[in-house]
């Protein structure tokens, strides 16, 4: 479930309050937004792909909130890892839309079928 | 102060189903007004996924056969000829995207078009439609239908939860036809992106007279991390599977492995590595599929050398295939005037008593949401909007308690309730009757406290919630109700006292009401009246 707005990197876009299916967030006059509905979160991770100043982190776990270290997540590396991997924003043209592999993890995935035991 | 709108088509849900709806009703020439729960472009499961098409090249014999193979394992309930133009609608709708998707240009120089990865497809069909002038209301939930004199759809009430007081400003639309494209009915199971997926649409259609079908077919499951919406099943595909001790679990050589792993959970913990995926896709999974590398990484996981604990996520009607009845060819439900696309609509007529999996649900989302949306068009082009005449709003649970109003958090107990017989996978993957029994008495129980007690709350999230409650509560009885009705195992409704296929049982269980409900056998088959486009497919 999302757990943080990193209030330093927040532009108050409200790009999250928006684009957040699920209307996790309140925006604030004159400041970023805060996270209104932490129960409604769906674990998406889409308000982090549209946030182009990867101000946001979705904990990984969904069914309850987690204790955050927000300090080492941003030395971690992990922030914006969503949008880089999909080539959003100035990222585009680095990461390119793979997607029409998927059927080959289907089709390399599948086990040999045993022969049917008479 | 309410905001008040007419229009030609109203579009009830923003994901694939309801986009291509509204895109098709403008093509057509309409005035179209799309309302979201959330926001159109990442509600509903496609924007979280990644969703394959059915995708079959118009050559007779290959299409033929694609519809023959797919309708024999579909346990007599499907139809091929919606079959047929599922798989020709699919293909002549989904390259008109192209404008807006950046599709890949595989081997030949042909563009890939009918696997797409989901934020960016709904980030496309957004702009396809707002360039078709579609009027988008996000974080504008429906409420309620409104109803003419005469029965038939004439719009709809909801609130718009971001804005006025806190209770939100409400809105009313006036429509020549009402599309209800609200998707499938998760349960609140935590499938990804399926949070919004509480039955509304169901809800709505049914107290405006509308039935379902296929609700029994509710029992998908799809396997993620535990404590993690990632339910992609692509990649465990190369999964392995143990339990505590470190023996791995047989699932039998089939890629469904369902039922092993839920009788393996049901035993104790059970663990997974995808160590046999190979290097080569490890590589270039993160361009595949964005997302479902981000939860091992923020946890110290590397899933491809350590074994990680696992669960099955339900997926109730999603990748099931019940939904609301269709009437006609035009996906029109049993109410004139309001009609059913993608996941809220039954899906048995062309995948049957099995999933439709990703790739031909896909396709009736854009087939089934294409024909409505020009339907509804013509509709309003042939009677006009009648935005005129008085209306009557046709909701109750949640909205109008006949009685006194809880005073506690009633929307959470009913959630929870329904939460309680509709997510145990001993109870929704091994049905037994007296057990099914038992969940339809509480679940009728659940109801009588909604429609007496539950009231709109005081802000606008509390309004919302009290409707999805009762949504919920009315999709677990016409699920319940209709498991108990089918004394059979067929498809994925299986029973675990009745583990045979009952021939005298291969039609389909409509069912329906809200006070009493009711199921009954259902073997009509909405006629195709439309002359197939050319070139037409021949079904044996």
């Amino acid at each position: 479930m999302i757990e943080l707005v990193l209030a330093d990197r927040c532009t108050d876009c409200d790009t999250c309050v928006q684009v957040c299916p699920t209307n996790v967030f309140d925006a604030q006059p004159g400041g970023p937004p805060v996270i209104a509905r932490q129960e409604d979160c769906q674990t998406c991770f889409l308000c982090e792909l549209y946030c182009q100043s990867d101000a946001l982190y979705v904990a990984p776990n969904c069914d309850e909130p987690v204790a955050v270290d927000a300090e080492a997540i941003v030395a971690s590396g992990l922030l914006g890892q969503f949008r880089r991997d999909s080539g959003w924003h100035e990222w585009a043209g680095q990461s390119p839309n793979l997607h029409w592999r998927m059927g080959e993890l289907f089709a390399r995935g599948r086990k040999p079928v045993a022969a049917p035991t008479p | 102060m309410t905001l008040t709108l007419e229009t030609d088509v109203l579009v009830i849900g923003g994901g694939l189903a309801g986009c291509w709806a509204a895109i098709a009703a403008a093509e057509a020439g309409a005035e179209v007004i799309l309302a979201d729960k959330g926001y159109c472009g990442t509600s509903g499961v496609t924007a979280t996924a990644g969703p394959n098409h059915w995708w079959v090249p118009p050559d007779p014999e290959k299409r033929a056969q694609a519809v023959r193979e797919r309708n024999a394992r579909a346990l007599g309930l499907a139809d091929p000829r919606w079959m047929a133009r599922i798989i020709d609608t699919t293909w002549r709708t989904l390259p008109t995207l192209a404008a807006y998707y950046e599709h890949s240009i595989t081997a030949g120089g042909v563009p890939h078009y009918q696997s797409l990865r989901g934020p960016e497809y709904l980030r496309a069909l957004r702009r396809y439609a707002e360039a078709r002038g579609v009027r988008i209301l996000d974080h504008s939930p429906a409420l309620e239908l409104l109803l003419h004199a005469d029965g038939s759809a004439a719009g709809a009430r909801g609130v718009r939860r971001q804005e006025g007081p806190p209770a939100g400003r409400d809105w009313t639309v006036r429509a020549a036809g009402v599309i209800v494209a609200t998707g499938g009915c998760a349960f609140l199971a935590k499938l990804l992106g399926s949070r919004n997926n509480t039955g509304d649409g169901h809800l709505m259609a049914a107290e405006a007279g509308a039935r379902l079908s296929g609700m029994e077919f509710s029992t998908y499951h799809t396997v993620a991390e535990r404590h993690s919406t990632q339910t992609r099943s692509a990649s465990y595909a190369f999964a392995d599977y143990f339990d505590a001790a470190g023996r791995e679990i047989d699932t039998g050589g089939d890629p469904d492995v369902t039922l092993p792993l839920a009788r393996a959970l049901l035993a104790g913990p059970v663990y997974a590595t995808l160590a046999r995926m190979p290097v080569d896709l490890r590589a270039i999974l993160p361009q595949i599929q964005p997302a479902i590398l981000l939860p091992f990484q923020r946890q110290g996981i590397d899933p491809f050398t350590q074994r990680f604990t696992i669960t099955l996520q339900g997926e109730g009607t999603v990748r099931g295939t019940g939904g609301l009845r269709l009437a006609d060819e035009d996906c029109q439900t049993d109410v004139p005037g309001l009609y059913a696309a993608g996941d809220a609509a039954t899906r048995e007529l062309i995948a049957g008593a099995i999933s439709g999996g990703g790739a031909q649900n896909s396709a009736w989302a854009v087939s089934s949401g294409t024909w409505a949306g020009q339907a509804v068009a013509r509709l309003a082009h042939d009677r006009g909007r009648r935005a005129e005449t008085p209306v009557e709003a046709a909701g109750g649970a949640g909205l109008r308690p006949r009685g006194t109003p809880a005073t506690a958090d009633l929307s959470r107990l009913l959630t929870d309730g329904v939460r309680a017989e509709m997510l145990p996978y001993d109870k929704i993957l091994f049905r037994r009757g007296p057990v099914l029994a038992r969940s339809l008495a509480t679940l009728d129980g659940l109801w009588r406290d909604a429609r007496d007690h539950l009231a709109p709350g005081a802000d606008a999230t509390a309004r919302v919630r009290a409707r999805e409650a009762a949504a919920l509560v009315a999709c677990a009885r016409w699920s319940t109700a209709t498991a108990l009705a089918r004394p059979e195992t067929r498809g994925l409704h299986r029973r675990e006292d009745v583990a045979t296929t009952d021939p005298a049982l291969a039609h389909r269980l409509s069912s329906g009401g809200l006070d009493e409900v009711w199921v009954a056998a259902d073997i009509t088959v909405p006629a195709i009246t439309a002359p197939a486009a050319a070139p037409a497919t021949q079904v044996a």
